[in-house]
């Protein structure tokens, strides 16, 4: 359709007379005998080109079609959980309209979309072709909902995105995209390799690694001296997927690689691979420091710090100058123990357990060092026992809370169950004050136990007149985390109470309002899952 | 709830709130948690429709009131919002849409507060009907009133038509800064009554700051209205439905009521889209009808000002048992609804159209209405093409195609068009203007798709 271009030539010359002015340029009209004005004349002969032009449009000849999406077999979800899905999405684009401010009694939509999404893949689900620009936007905000979000969308988001360069990123995410379909063909993989961005190298080491580690560390150890050192420590931690014996020559070699951050996650992988040299070593160093003295009256450990760090130890990833405020020898002890293979400790104790062993006495105030050390070293060789026994029952509320480790830390290696429990009666003893990070460990939705000890809690901090406001980290981990079922249980807690006489002015009502809110986000919840079951 | 038929789509509920702002708000409150006493009664059988009902509980004491006639629909809550309708009635419609308002049975019939309003509410309504037929106004004062305007109308043209050819003298590449003016003899074309010159004024204005093949575009939009202008001026000796085609442009407009007094086309109206846009505090809304026997193709207009949704509100996608009367002019296009029988119930895809045809198409609309810039078309069979250079509609087979007006192009609407199809044909309803094809809605599966 020729929209814009004028066949005739005429137009052409009535629009420069135009332009010119009628005065400087006489439009070429034949005009009969009558003296007309002749921009009168103009704007006639312009109406009648126009109109013809208008009422005789032509199609235009139609570009390249683009190719034909591919079959997406994956079935539809039920048609309530599909205007659910909508309606989530359209709470993320609208978010700022009249956001803001206190949020009332209202639950956040948009922070139900990642839920809703995981839930949905669940079920296999795909996405309506249509919410499919909606899901790819939400996608390319929150790089939380990538995975889940183009694992719904399918392959007709990748034929989009091929389409539109503002969707250029689902292309490259790990999952479906360009690194998943040459994973499995060694040519295509190595052109990736070669010619990438960044990300996509990433993606496709991860993914080779999980199906042959050998040929991820061949591809990668190919270009290794070429590669920056921001990308090698980058390539050297995608290593951890499918890590074995087979990479230590490697990641010995990289023990000497210019970049300090490169030598020391080299050294750090090394130390979680099992009968390693460098775990022989760091054991052998760490034995050293540490022993069982029995001639006391009961057996007690002794720890000889080390007095110096050798280009050895440095090379094996141990770093010589301790942060402002350390003493070097607790600072090189620590990094000695944390890089020692824990199963070595029973031997070295007598055969005790790692609970026996966390329980002995520590001589000379070693005891918070050695303890840290081995507190680090359960998180990064994810041993529960270990954590376990550091972790040790919940501390009562009188007692301090023992500064040892990260709990938050040594949770995440411990089953979901026991996560859960430990965290309520911790709730139970000291409140939610510092259970915010604690509660981040915990596996969703939260287990029975936690879930009542964190409804009691909010209810022990509403009677005792604090605003809500104080615990909206946590009420907002509720409204996520919290088991839909307990909806019923909060419901009393909905009504407005009198302000007790010590409490905050009006505090009672903003209860009222955040349980509402809790209550109404986890009924949603609740419908949500519902639907999607259909 | 087995009448599922009767039962709006969140869409169409949505699309009764009159901002954004309002549908989020009503979306978040949509959710069983703050609302107790829920419920709905059918047709109450006295001309009223269907209520849904509902208590909100808010930051007050006491719950909101929250009733809905879904005939009209008619809103009544007790919070102060000035919004209408409000968040408590928006979100109570979503939970009906849902179908998570559970039907009154026989004992639990509205509660009183409900029954009350929409007792009087039924009856302010016949009383409003049995008025509007016995009022007569004076026709002679009408008839002067009508004079006086045609005059004032005419005027302005003549104005125009002066505004227009100085233009050209001095020439348009002079004019480039003066193109500002405008602005003043809009104004004075809204003074002399003449809303549609006026428009058509202020539209010039941008034409120069929009790049591209600007003069030639200045040129045909300065005809276009030139063209208006005589036509203005030789009103008397214009056939008929021409005549009434400019007096329609230059914005006279006709009373629906008088409209529907006149004669009706009664048919089954799908609603093939429903789109809202907003200028300034008015917003407009425009629905396209298509008949299902006449094949008849309707464009219903209807505005809100300020915080006001526009009254009406159909379902896309549904069809719609009605009456329609047309504003005179030779295209009826536009129309004014009238009686409705029943509620609407599921429709189809409509049957649509090849490229050239769509094209043939609106060569002949325009010559019953030069001015037309937006014909109606449903597009059978085509290929959305998305390309650098702009967006296309191509036939399925051949090299045919039509390209997407270039003003559409920022629109998130294309590329949810683009995904539907995944690359095959699809039918897509939408407008044909000199510019190229604007697409409103398309069909997914059988089920509508707005754009």
């Amino acid at each position: 359709m020729t929209i814009t271009e004028h066949t005739a030539p005429a137009w052409e010359e009535l629009v420069s007379a135009a332009l010119l002015g009628t005065t400087r340029r006489r439009p070429p009209i034949e005009v009969g005998a009558e003296p007309v004005d002749p921009a009168g004349a103009l704007l006639d002969a312009a109406a009648v080109a126009t109109v013809r032009r208008r009422a005789g449009l032509r199609p235009a000849r139609s570009a390249p079609r683009p190719a034909v999406a591919p079959d997406d077999p994956r079935p539809l979800p039920p048609p309530a959980a599909r205007s659910r899905l909508r309606d989530l999405l359209n709470d993320r684009t609208h978010h700022g309209g009249s956001g803001g401010g206190r949020r009332g009694a209202a639950p956040s939509l948009a922070e139900l979309l990642p839920q809703w999404l995981a839930a949905a893949g669940r079920y296999g689900y795909r996405a309506p072709d249509a919410v499919l620009p909606d899901l790819l936007d939400a996608a390319r905000a929150r790089t939380d909902l990538r995975s889940d979000a183009l694992a719904l969308a399918g392959p007709r988001a990748l034929w989009l995105a091929e389409l539109n360069p503002e969707w250029k990123f689902a292309l490259r995410s790990g999952n479906r995209g360009a690194a998943g379909d040459a994973a499995a063909d060694p040519r295509a993989a190595q052109r990736l390799w070669d010619e990438g961005l960044f990300a996509e190298r990433v993606a496709l080491l991860t993914r080779i690694r999980e199906r042959d580690p050998a040929a991820g560390l061949a591809l990668l150890s190919g270009t290794w001296a070429k590669e920056r050192a921001e990308d090698r420590l980058l390539f050297l931690d995608a290593l951890r997927t499918g890590l074995g014996p087979d990479d230590e020559p490697f990641l010995e070699q990289a023990l000497t690689d210019r970049s300090r951050n490169v030598r020391a996650t080299a050294a750090e992988l090394l130390s979680a691979l099992p009968g390693s040299a460098l775990s022989h070593r760091m054991t052998e160093r760490a034995l050293a420091c540490v022993a069982l003295d029995r001639t006391g009256v009961g057996p007690r450990i002794v720890v000889e710090a080390p007095h110096a760090c050798d280009a050895a130890m440095e090379r094996d990833g141990v770093t010589a100058t301790p942060p402002p405020g350390r003493g070097e020898r607790s600072w090189w002890l620590g990094q000695l123990v944390e890089g020692a293979p824990l199963a070595i400790w029973r031997d070295r104790f007598g055969g005790r357990t790692p609970e026996q062993i966390a329980a002995l006495e520590v001589a000379d105030d070693w005891q918070p060092d050695l303890h840290a050390a081995w507190c680090r070293a359960a998180v990064r060789q994810r041993d529960a026992r270990w954590a376990r026994a550091l972790l040790g029952p919940p501390p009562v509320p009188a007692g301090a809370v023992a500064a040892v480790g990260d709990p938050a830390k040594l949770l995440s290696v411990l089953p979901e169950d026991e996560r859960a429990v430990w965290v309520a009666e911790f709730i139970a003893g000291h409140g939610l004050s510092e259970a915010f990070q604690l509660l981040g460990a915990c596996a969703v939705p939260w287990a029975e136990p936690l879930g009542r000890a964190v409804v009691d809690a909010l209810d022990i901090a509403r009677e005792a007149g604090s605003y809500p406001w104080s615990f909206s980290g946590v009420m907002g981990l509720a409204e996520r985390c919290l088991d839909p079922g307990l909806a019923e249980r909060l419901e009393p807690l909905t009504a407005t109470a009198e302000d007790g006489s010590n409490a905050s002015p009006g505090s009672g009502a903003y209860w009222s309002e955040a349980f509402q809110r809790l209550v109404t986000t986890l009924r949603l919840r609740a419908a949500m899952l519902q639907e999607l079951a259909g | 709830m087995e009448d599922t038929e009767q039962r709006w789509s969140v869409e169409q509920v949505l699309a009764l709130a009159p901002d954004a702002a309002s549908q989020k708000a009503g979306t978040r409150l949509a959710a069983p948690g703050p609302w107790t006493g829920t419920g709905t009664s059918g047709p109450s059988g006295d001309g009223g429709g269907a209520v849904v009902w509902g208590l909100c509980a808010g930051s007050g004491s006491k719950p909101y009131r929250t009733a809905v006639d879904l005939a009209g629909p008619a809103f009544n809550c007790s919070c102060p919002s000035r919004k209408f309708p409000c968040k408590h009635a928006l979100a109570l419609l979503l939970l009906w849409a849902r179908g998570e308002v559970p039907t009154a049975t026989d004992e639990g019939t509205p509660p009183q507060w409900v029954a009350q309003w929409h007792a009087k509410r039924t009856a302010a309504a016949r009383e409003k009907t049995a008025r509007g037929a016995s009022a007569a106004a004076d026709p002679a004062a009408a008839r002067k009133r009508a004079e006086r305007r045609a005059q004032r109308v005419a005027a302005g043209a003549t104005e125009l038509e002066a505004r227009l050819a100085d233009q050209l003298r001095s020439g348009l590449a002079m004019g480039r800064e003066e193109q500002r003016g405008w602005e003043g003899v809009a104004a004075r074309m809204v003074d002399a009554q003449a809303p549609g010159l006026a428009a058509r004024v202020r539209d010039l204005a941008a034409i120069p700051a929009s790049g591209g093949d600007w003069p030639s575009r200045l040129l045909e939009e300065y005809a276009m209205l030139h063209l208006l202008a005589r036509g203005c001026l030789n009103l008397d000796s214009l056939p008929g439905p021409l005549a009434d085609t400019v007096r329609s442009r230059l914005g006279f407009t006709t009373a629906s009521a008088e409209l529907l007094a006149g004669p009706t086309l009664r048919d089954s109206w799908l609603v093939l889209a429903q789109q809202d846009s907003v200028e300034g505090t008015m917003t407009t809304r425009r629905i396209w009808l298509l008949g299902a026997r006449s094949r008849r193709a309707a464009l219903l207009l209807s505005f809100g000002a300020a915080g006001r949704a526009p009254e009406v509100t159909l379902p896309v996608g549904r069809s719609l048992e009605a009456e329609l009367a047309y504003h005179p002019g030779g295209l009826p296009l536009r129309a004014a609804l009238g009686t409705r029988y029943g509620p609407p119930t599921a429709g189809q895809t409509p049957p649509g159209v090849p490229v050239q045809e769509a094209l043939t198409g609106y060569g002949v609309a325009l010559g019953a209405d030069p001015w037309l810039d937006e014909w109606p078309v449903v597009l059978a069979g085509v290929v959305p093409i998305p390309d650098q250079c702009g967006w296309q509609l191509a036939d399925a087979e051949g090299d045919s195609a039509l390209p997407v007006d270039p003003r559409r192009l920022g629109r998130p609407g294309l590329w949810r068009l683009a995904a539907v199809s995944g690359g095959r044909p699809v039918t897509v309803f939408g407008t044909v203007g000199h510019r190229g094809f604007t697409p409103l809605t398309t069909w997914s599966a059988a089920r509508p798709v707005a754009l």
